[in-house]
């Protein structure tokens, strides 16, 4: 009862306000609780940064990533009963130039480490990574596996970490709800690569700066090292 | 015997009433056989590497070994050792181990590819992992590591510590790798994975295509290689292995892993379970391979009609209905950790009334559900279009790769090792496999559905019974020491029905509290290999579909 007395005065406010700002024989269509918010000045004054915040925290496009036994516990986040889509961040991208978060779901092992890497790096900035179990944060159960990276920080940047072994599917709506804490915040800026080791060269023009970096690696020398037995 | 004269119907080595009569395969073999050994769950045979062909050749076509169930490698102080675990289609209790020891300082092996199909990667895998090489391989490569990997981490002088280190030039760009694809056809050569939603985890498919069409497809593994067999090789047995299967197949098939690892310890070390634990097992079970069903159809019918569906979402929530009742049970959505070698780790959760009434009241909802699945999958056109008569597995070629589980049962193979060769309570119990003889994705998707129901018939009868059982007589645990150490150079391999198909555990025991060689024989490492021929010359949706029919997780291909 009072509920529909609510929803009746509100929406007769709203006309009020709207005939205020319109005046008669203008489209009734348009009509909101923002509207009515805004009064009849419909303009909001913030800061850039802050909007786009807050625009990018509430619709994220999550990376269709499974890897091992979490991401069964990441499809079930995703499916109809813990429906991780009522936060804004449930549509799930299968391909990377289309996301912004990266939920990493499982153990990392020393052949596809590079894969993710390149999967990482095809999605577009800003980008925000969710590392969730106990294997993207150690290596888990299987930290003292030959083949087995300790960790997704040892190949890409993690801003949050969800425990677990699996975590639940709560656990990781916890978690990206604090994602978007963060990005909301502000805390997550874009990424800016800042390449200090180029500064010797500052004086050359880029082009230069090219050939005399290219000029300065030796192809035969050039090796990848696993060496994630030495990693804390 | 020569190939016309028509079979006995008993297969040499085979006694009436269905045991195997080793003195009679010795004397088949003749002096092939250079020893013999005894292991828990067979003899084992001793040959000289130059004739693993010719002695494998003679079981299979003389003594019906049909399956070569398994191939463990494993490296001692004095030799390196194959062993090959035979077993028959027909009767999985008619076990023999063919056991090739080579010299240490030159680990050659005949391969045995060339007489069964199988045999090919589990090779690979020893000759990965263990190092061991093996003449006359088609493909000897790497497996499961990279192809730039220094040693063989399973073998005696491994140092793990030693950094890897790889020149950039050889770690080439994956999309550069192996187009060798004869020039004149106008072929295309397409990566399909390792990150893919199509290829159900991390799995990488090397595609050749020709037009739409598939014509070489090679799997490349390895991408969830998490060092399965050396993380329980240095575990104790009483209770660090334990956790370890849930993860192999992680679809919520988990206590159905644990109990693979058990039968073998507890027929190694001879421990005894009590009856209402193995019923409590028993029923646990099937609601994992409920669940794990359901997740196997729901991402199939994501494969073929391609969106988050309504079928993947019902699958999903039923799954959790599952999951709500194995983690009243055991107190985990996914990794369970129930068994204790013994028995299980608790008793039902109190009140017990309560939970049976939840059990029962989803036992009666899955039939009803199952009515939901088949209207919208095999009773649906669309889905029939797609499905039938594609991903043709004929049966003779089923077993020639080893394939099991409901793979082997969508291709008309009676073969269910709950029922062949029995453990656990379900010899007691009422219930059916399910075959299917079309052979096609459908039927593979069909079985699947259909053992949900069967599930379901064993938990009600499970429940009828805990129901019933007297209240001082619940005993879930049986007595054993508390550091178990089986006997030195006590060897078994025991298989259970797994929820993807025949899971196999080889343990061998040195004496101390921890297994010297643990190996897994992973039902869909072996289902897999199928997907070549299922695969080449349909088309790529087909392929998918194919794929998505066996069902695989990479987390037990890969382990
Ligand atoms: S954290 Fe646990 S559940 Fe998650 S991938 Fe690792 S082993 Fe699997």
């Amino acid at each position: 009862m009072s509920k529909e007395t609510q929803l009746h005065d509100t929406l007769e406010q709203a006309q009020s306000t709207q005939d205020a700002r319109m005046g008669p024989g203008v489209d009734d269509r348009f009509n909101s609780k923002l509207r009515q918010a805004f009064g009849a000045s419909p303009f909001i004054l913030t800061k850039f940064d802050a909007f786009m915040n807050w625009v990018r925290g509430n619709s994220m496009f999550i990376l269709l990533f499974g890897i091992a036994c979490c991401s069964i516990e990441m499809m079930h986040t995703y499916a109809a009963k813990h429906d991780l889509d009522r936060f804004g961040a449930g549509v799930p991208r299968a391909s990377p130039r289309q996301a912004d978060v990266i939920i990493v779901p499982g153990t990392i092992v020393s052949k596809f480490g590079p894969r993710m890497q390149r999967v990482y790096d095809q999605m577009p900035e800003p980008k925000f990574v969710v590392s969730m179990g106990s294997c993207t944060i150690s290596g888990g159960p299987f930290q003292e596996g030959y083949n087995v990276v300790k960790g997704v920080e040892e190949i890409i940047p993690v801003d949050i970490h969800v425990p677990g072994c699996p975590p639940r599917p709560e656990a990781l709506v916890y978690g990206v709800l604090k994602l978007q804490e963060q990005i909301q915040a502000g805390e997550s800026a874009p990424v800016t690569v800042k390449p200090y080791e180029l500064e010797q060269f500052g004086d050359l023009e880029r082009d230069e700066l090219v050939q005399e970096l290219a000029s300065e690696i030796d192809e035969d020398d050039l090796v990848m090292r696993y060496n994630w037995a030495e990693s804390p | 015997m020569s190939l016309e004269q028509p079979r006995p119907e008993l297969d040499v080595g085979e006694t009436p009433d269905g045991e195997v009569d080793y003195d009679e395969l010795a004397e088949l073999l003749g002096e092939y056989v250079l020893d013999r050994e005894s292991h828990v769950n067979a003899e084992g045979f001793v040959i000289r590497p130059d004739d693993v062909v010719a002695v494998l050749d003679i079981l299979k076509r003389d003594a019906g070994f049909d399956n070569l169930s398994c191939v463990t490698a494993q490296e001692y102080y004095d030799r390196y050792e194959s062993i090959y675990h035979l077993k028959k289609y027909d009767d999985p209790t008619q076990e023999l181990s063919v056991v090739v020891p080579t010299l240490r300082d030159e680990p050659v092996s005949q391969s045995a590819a060339s007489v069964f199909d199988t045999a090919n990667w589990h090779e690979r895998e020893a000759y990965d992992l263990v190092g061991i090489e093996y003449e006359d391989h088609p493909d000897l490569r790497r497996i499961l590591l990279p192809d730039t990997w220094q040693g063989h981490p399973l073998s005696l002088d491994y140092n793990q510590d030693q950094p890897q280190i790889v020149a950039l030039r050889e770690h080439a760009d994956p999309m550069e790798h192996r187009s060798e694809v004869p020039d004149e056809q106008d072929t295309m050569f397409i990566n399909i994975g390792p990150h893919h939603p199509a290829t159900h985890g991390v799995l990488h498919l090397r595609t050749v295509l020709d037009g739409e069409q598939v014509i070489d497809v090679d799997p490349d593994l390895g991408y969830l290689h998490r060092c399965e067999e050396q993380m329980c090789q240095q575990s104790t047995y009483r209770h660090q292995i334990m956790p370890y299967p849930d993860r192999w197949d992680y679809i919520s098939a988990g206590i159905l892993n644990e109990w693979a690892y058990a039968r073998a310890a507890e027929s190694l070390a001879d421990i005894d379970v009590p009856e209402y634990a193995q019923i409590i097992r028993t029923m646990s079970a099937e609601m994992c391979r409920i669940a794990s069903h359901l997740l196997a159809v729901g991402t199939f019918a994501l494969d073929i009609y391609g969106d988050f569906t309504a079928i993947f979402m019902y699958a999903i929530t039923d799954r959790e209905k599952v999951e709500n009742l194995l983690e009243d049970l055991t107190g985990q959505r996914l990794m369970f950790n129930y068994l204790r070698l013994r028995g299980v780790a608790w008793d039902l959760p109190e009140p017990r009334e309560e939970y049976f009434e939840k059990v029962r009241e989803f036992c009666t909802y899955v039939p009803e559900r199952l009515e939901e699945y088949h209207n919208l999958l095999s009773a649906n056109e669309l889905f029939q279009m797609r499905v039938i008569d594609t991903g043709i597995l004929p049966p003779e070629v089923a077993k020639a790769y080893g394939c099991t589980g409901p793979v082997a049962r969508g291709s008309g193979i009676d073969y269910d090792i709950r029922r062949d060769d029995p453990y656990g309570y379900y010899d007691e119990l009422e219930w059916d496999v399910i075959t299917d003889d079309g052979c096609d994705n459908f039927s593979r998707a069909f079985v699947r559905l259909e053992e949900i129901r069967q599930s379901a018939r064993i938990i009600e009868q499970c429940v009828d019974l805990l129901e019933e059982w007297p209240e001082d007589e619940r005993e879930i645990q049986s007595n054993v020491p508390r550091t178990l150490k089986p006997d030195a150079d006590s060897e078994v391999y025991r298989t259970v029905e797994a929820a993807k198909g025949e899971l196999g555990i080889y343990i061998r025991a040195d004496g101390t509290d921890k297994p010297a060689r643990f190996k897994i024989r992973s039902p869909a490492f072996c289902n897999l290999q199928s997907l070549e021929v299922m695969a080449e010359g349909e088309y790529v949706p087909d392929m998918v579909a194919a794929l998505g029919s066996l069902d695989i997780v990479l987390g037990e291909v890969d382990r």
